[in-house]
């Protein structure tokens, strides 16, 4: 309970406390309060007012643990009991750090431990950080005096006199510095100081090399064997059966410089077309499939996901991110989705030992459109 | 021995011969806090953040901000043998080997998610109730450009770890900076060091998630709660309630007692839900390659309606003289969400110019009072939550067996029609409470007695309301509509400005047509002289 009597200056109405506080007082103070109000923007010439009077704040209602001590008491002991709680909390946390200890689970007892741990952990420190809060709280509210308290608000605006003051300053300053007489330092100044900016922008020239023509080419070059994406085997026509699908990559990529920067853009798929669904295939892609066995960059043409969704009862390849839809049977040309651009093709052939290989590199950068691409 | 007030004497008056501080805590330890449920929604959001930076700090520990490759050989067997990156494999080691590891990461994500929802539920709040007028714009502003940040912020702290989830997040950012005309390539290469994906990201966008985003989240933070407690906390209108006080209670102790509990209560709740609801496995997603992907790739709720609008906006790509320019993606991530801050942004200067409103307001607005106001924002909103469902339609077609194609062209549609609908149904039903007000003021409430009278005639014995309760309705104001000004003056001569008089009448037109004028005491009067109640 707080009885300091300290006279702000922000507080028109000092409040009594809760024990001595009179209603009347109260009243008063939003009576007080409403006599200083702004009269409402509308004119009030007629007889009746045009707006009703404000009543002032309600009376204060009494709380039991303001009239009866023994309720108060009862208050008193349960936020005791919240704080003491907390403590519990505390300890249930220190002793499940050190009982509950993920190191020493078996594999297989790996994730029930750690989720025991986690819930034992988090139960403690939650309770813990809670009933701090709760008992802060109830003793606010039932505790602490209630009763709304009246404070004046200023307009923002200053008073005319400071702001005359203000101003006057700034001339006196600005009429010391003589910026407005001395050109030449204005001048120079402001050149001195306009290019600063550059001094943080041109160190950030090594961030990265400049594109030049990197974004065109792949890994994939004449060849070049498909191997397949993870497992890393060369693969033969007669492997992939009708409808069969395989994710791939050029052979050797494992050991590039940038091996995920060279993944990233030679991803590809492999598709196995029945005969009878490579007839609407593009007069100017023909020979481009080995025995129905068709690739496709899997990097999307809209933002770059791997397109890695196949409907094998469609012939659709589905991209997950945003749903764009290619239709394998015309080349995947976009059929569905904010997909712009078909899929890049590979154009494939198979080597001396009957592998599946690239007969060439993607004949247009693969990837998200970009401004330079033509 | 000195009794306990001695020795707080003797603290105080140290550090008041250092600082003066006196003066201060006269002040400001009395300043009074005015009180209301929806007021603690911007404390959720202030405590989420300090509940970030004490977990965030605490992840730092561990956490290897490195795109280095090696070869997990961990206490998460299902993963062993898997090349993946220093990040993945650190984030692994904070899961499984660092007692508290887990629930401090899970902590950290849920915080974040609550420290966004709590953010655009405060907006929302600030919205609807008028309290970004004058003077507070500022504010408004601090708190746009906070949630625009955080939208970053949250990106870059969920890619950290290197997941095939979050990997996929980039690999998208990576689009979006590459269909920017002229300069996306150049952008895109100094971002990831080079191509896609590079090794230089991860610690790039360590530094900013951890010291130059907080850095700016907690002097834009500072700053707004300074203004707060400069300009002082708006209030709801009541009896006693006017523009020149504030009433509530003092910031000592009872505000610091609620405030300080409150923060508390929100770390505590966080932690707990922590404690049972899993958020972000990463174990069961897999370290990042660029050649796979997750079907049902979601990212964390704040970037849905980024997600939808990418998934919504139709497959336009321009090619022409030698260049590309992919709209596809260019207007769905740059442009649109670009009108949408920026209109959220001028918000406040837009209204203040159509009501030519100058004066400052410190009495927040009921909803119901401002129909144009509130049917506008749940406009915005209902945009929001159609593009954010459209950003998981595919979840939406499998949970729900439906086509995907035909949910894409549903929301496509739903987007131009739902929202003004949502407008006009706001509005109206705004514009019905504000008279159901006024017949409660007018005519008092129904009792649900029916009596008879000498002449038979029955009536229904209505019960004036209280004095406090009719004040409360009929305490606001409703402007009437600007009315376009002539175009000569009275002199005759022709009035410059004329086009942006007649854009101004016609905007406070759209306003403030449809009102409802709060009733007076003299049409009170009126129905008490007619004999009528």
């Amino acid at each position: 309970m707080t009885d300091q009597n300290d006279g702000t200056a922000d507080v028109a109405h000092e409040p009594p406390t809760a024990t001595s506080t009179s209603n009347e007082e109260i009243q008063r103070a939003g009576g007080l309060d409403d006599s200083e109000a702004p009269a409402p923007s509308t004119t009030s010439s007629g007889e009746l007012a045009t707006r009703f009077a404000d009543p002032g704040l309600p009376a204060h209602t009494y709380r039991r643990s303001d009239i009866d001590p023994a309720a108060a008491k009862r208050r008193e002991r349960e936020v005791a009991a919240l704080f003491g709680l907390s403590t519990l909390g505390t300890l249930l946390f220190i002793v499940a750090y050190f009982a509950v200890k993920p190191a020493d689970a078996s594999p297989s007892e790996l994730i029930a431990r750690v989720g025991l741990s986690t819930k034992l952990l988090g139960l403690g420190l939650g309770l813990s950080l809670f009933c701090i809060g709760a008992a802060a709280i109830h003793w606010a509210k039932t505790l602490m005096p209630d009763d709304e308290v009246v404070g004046v608000r200023k307009p923002m605006r200053s008073s005319d006199e400071d702001r005359r003051e203000a101003i006057a300053a700034l001339k006196e300053g600005a009429a010391g510095a003589g910026l407005g007489r001395r050109k030449l330092i204005r001048n120079s100044m402001l050149g001195a100081l306009a290019p600063l900016g550059l001094l943080a922008i041109i160190p950030l020239r090594d961030l990265g090399p400049l594109p030049g023509a990197k974004l065109t080419g792949t890994a994939w070059k004449a060849g070049k064997r498909l191997i397949s994406d993870p497992a890393g085997h060369p693969i033969k026509a007669a492997d992939v059966p009708i409808g069969g699908v395989v994710h791939i990559l050029p052979e050797g990529i494992e050991k590039m410089e940038h091996r995920l920067n060279e993944e990233a853009k030679a991803t590809a798929i492999l598709i196995r077309l029945a005969p009878e669904d490579l007839t609407r295939q593009r007069a100017d892609r023909k020979g481009w499939d080995v025995s129905g066995i068709v690739a496709y960059s899997k990097v999307c043409t809209h933002v770059g996901c791997p397109v890695g969704l196949y409907e094998q009862q469609t012939h659709h390849l589905l991209c997950p991110c945003h749903q764009s839809t290619f239709d394998v049977e015309r080349n995947c040309a976009v059929i569905f989705g904010p997909a712009a651009r078909p899929l890049p093709q590979l154009k494939l052939t198979t080597d001396s030992e009957g592998y599946l290989v690239a007969a060439q590199d993607f004949d247009e950068p693969v990837g998200p459109s970009y401004w330079e691409r033509g | 021995m000195a009794t306990l007030e001695q020795r707080a004497g003797n603290a105080a008056n140290e550090i008041d011969e250092r600082f003066g501080s006196a003066n201060f805590v006269k002040r400001s330890a009395r300043k009074i806090f005015p009180d209301h449920w929806s007021f603690m929604l911007g404390e959720i959001a202030l405590y989420s953040f300090i509940i970030l930076l004490l977990t965030g700090t605490f992840l730092t520990l561990w956490f290897t901000p490195s795109q280095g490759e090696v070869v997990y050989e961990g206490s998460y067997v299902p993963l062993h043998g898997l090349t993946m990156s220093e990040a993945y494999a650190s984030t692994l080691r904070i899961s499984f080997d660092v007692r508290g590891g887990l629930i401090i990461r899970q902590i950290h994500h849920w915080a974040a998610l609550i420290f966004a929802a709590s953010m655009f539920v405060h907006a929302s709040r600030v919205f609807f109730t008028g309290a970004f007028r004058k003077p507070r714009e500022t504010n408004w502003l601090i708190g746009v450009g906070l949630i625009t940040l955080t939208i970053i912020e949250g990106l870059l702290g969920y890619s950290l770890p290197d997941d095939l989830l979050s990997g996929t997040g980039f690999r998208i950012a990576e689009g979006v900076l590459l269909a920017i005309p002229l300069v996306g390539t150049y952008l895109s290469f100094f971002l990831f060091g080079g191509e896609f994906p590079g090794e230089d990201l991860i610690p790039r966008i360590y530094t900013m998630h951890v010291l130059l985003l907080p850095g700016i989240f907690l002097a834009l933070i500072t700053a707004h709660l300074m203004l707060v407690w400069y300009q002082k906390h708006t209030q709801y209108p009541g009896p006693g309630r006017t523009e020149k006080n504030t009433v509530g209670y003092p910031f000592f102790p009872v505000y610091t007692a609620k405030a300080g509990g409150f923060f508390f209560i929100v770390f505590g709740v966080t932690t707990l839900l922590s404690a049972f609801a899993t958020i972000n496995p990463i174990w069961l997603f897999g370290p990042y390659t660029p050649t796979q992907v997750t079907a049902g790739s979601q990212p964390d709720f704040y970037m849905g309606f980024l997600e939808g609008v990418l998934r919504l906006f139709p497959n336009w790509e321009i090619q022409a003289w030698g260049f590309t320019l992919p709209l596809n993606v260019l207007i769905p991530t740059l442009v649109i969400p670009g009108l949408l801050f920026t209109s959220m942004a001028l918000y406040p200067m837009i209204e203040r110019w159509v009501t030519g409103d100058n004066s400052e307001h410190h009495v927040l607005d009921r909803p119901r009072n401002v129909p144009t106001r509130t049917g506008l924002g749940v406009m915005a909103i209902t945009t929001w939550l159609i593009l954010l469902a459209a950003g998981a339609n595919d979840v939406i077609a499998i949970t729900f067996h439906l086509s995907i194609n035909a949910i894409t062209w549903f929301f496509r549609i739903a987007i131009f029609v739902v929202p003004p609908i949502a407008y006009v149904v706001t509005k109206r039903i705004c514009l019905g409470l504000q008279r159901r007000d006024r017949d409660l003021v007018l005519h008092g409430r129904e009792t649900g007695r029916i009596v008879r009278l000498p002449n038979g005639e029955m009536i229904e014995v209505h019960e004036p309301i209280s004095e406090t309760e009719r004040y409360k309705l009929t305490a606001h104001q409703v402007p009437e509509p600007i009315q376009l000004e002539p175009s000569t003056d009275t002199n005759g001569i022709p009035r410059r400005r004329v086009l942006a008089s007649k854009m101004r009448a016609r905007a406070s037109r759209f306003y403030f047509e449809d009102r409802v004028p709060p009733p007076t005491p003299s049409d009170t009067h009126e129905l008490e002289s007619s004999g009528h109640h």
